[in-house]
């Protein structure tokens, strides 16, 4: 057991059924299920906060999500400690500012990581929350539920996804 | 009956735990790293593919398990074509920009890969933030159109659900199938190559 644990790696099938059993078995314990962009919007009404209370008091969006530390707002937490646990058990733990396939693309300089990756994380978030849920909420565990809006949303985030990976990086080695 | 009632300070801890089962699986699943991410999007590496195909399949049968056992309720999330459709894009765009998707990117940084913090959390807080500030305005009218409901594909094909749900499996398990035999013929092709002489030294 310690061993696989300690393991650089599962198999897609290991990791992709223990990922299904997650999800199901929190439907049980928690009442609830694997998501996590709501939490964004969250923590962004609680920074808004702290400078314009009653902008977030009056905003109908943080009405219906208000800012508060709730159980996803949790779960988003964990995920960092336990892929930094899993990282640490198989000593891959490493601190890195662009990854490598970015840098072949587009080069090592920090600034254009940054900034390109901020234009992605906006998207990202602004993406999520206009349709409602992210990859967690809307494909791993809408489309499991077989909800429409799940595999509408699905479609949207890798047509869209695929799109522009393949503008960007093409389809060669790097 | 019905799932546990779990509430207050217990419940926190339980979100933290779900979510400390979920980065671990994440990581060792390969499916913090942006190479992994890129390369399932421009369809070179389907891992990310099968290990997602796998967790939706399985999902799928122990939530309706569990719901016919009357254990788990479902949380159907309303159908809204307009923003399912438009912010899917939107998010699909962000995911190939940044090479994460929101949880991905939180265990990206746990893992030691700090662009997921600095460039994704922090555009994740401004994205977000600015879809609430937009979104009072398209409440009345965007929000509106094609909003179906809590809808499911049983209650959409008029069917029950464990039909569609086999249908549903079958499906992933042939998808699963395919993308691993391309999986292998592109391995096998890379070791042919790096076994080849190569030209350039020859």
């Amino acid at each position: 057991m310690l061993q696989w644990l300690r393991q650089r790696e599962w198999p897609w099938w290991q990791a992709g059924v223990l990922l299904g059993l997650l999800n199901a078995l929190t439907f049980y314990v928690s009442n609830y299920y694997l998501s996590t962009s709501t939490t964004f919007s969250r923590a962004t009404g609680m920074i808004l906060s702290l400078f314009a209370p009653e902008h977030v008091a009056a905003n109908a969006y943080y009405q219906a999500h208000k800012p508060i530390v709730d159980w996803q707002f949790m779960l988003v937490i964990g995920i960092f400690i336990g892929a930094f646990l899993a990282a640490k058990l198989s000593k891959s733990f490493q601190v890195s500012l662009v990854p490598d396939l970015f840098a072949a693309r587009f080069g090592q300089g920090t600034a254009r990581r940054w900034g390109i990756g901020l234009l992605g994380g906006v998207l990202l978030g602004f993406g999520a929350r206009m349709a409602d849920g992210c990859t967690s909420g809307h494909t791993l565990s809408g489309a499991a539920q077989l909800a429409l809006s799940g595999w509408v949303a699905t479609a949207g985030f890798f047509i869209g996804g695929i799109a522009v990976a393949l503008l960007i990086y093409g389809r060669r080695s790097y | 009956m019905g799932p546990l009632e779990i509430t207050g300070t217990a419940r926190l801890v339980l979100g933290l735990a779900t979510g400390i089962a979920f980065g671990f699986i994440l990581q060792k699943g390969q499916a913090l790293k942006f190479h992994k991410i890129i390369d399932a999007l421009r369809l070179k590496d389907f891992t990310i593919w099968k290990l997602m195909f796998t967790a939706i399949g399985v999902g799928m049968i122990g939530i309706y398990g569990l719901h016919d056992l009357g254990l788990a309720k479902l949380q159907i999330k309303p159908t809204i074509l307009s923003a399912n459709i438009l912010g899917g894009l939107i998010f699909g765009a962000g995911f190939a920009l940044l090479g994460f998707c929101p949880g991905t990117c939180v265990g990206a940084a746990g893992e030691g890969r700090l662009d997921g913090l600095y460039s994704g959390v922090v555009g994740l807080l401004i994205g977000a933030g600015l879809y609430s500030e937009v979104y009072p305005y398209l409440l009345p009218g965007f929000l509106k159109i094609g909003a179906l409901g809590k809808v499911t594909l049983p209650q959409l094909l008029g069917m029950r659900a464990w039909p569609v749900a086999t249908l549903v499996a079958l499906f992933l398990g042939a998808a699963i199938w395919f993308l691993d035999r391309i999986d292998r013929g592109a391995r096998k092709k890379e070791q042919a190559a790096q076994l080849a002489p190569s030209p350039l030294k020859a």
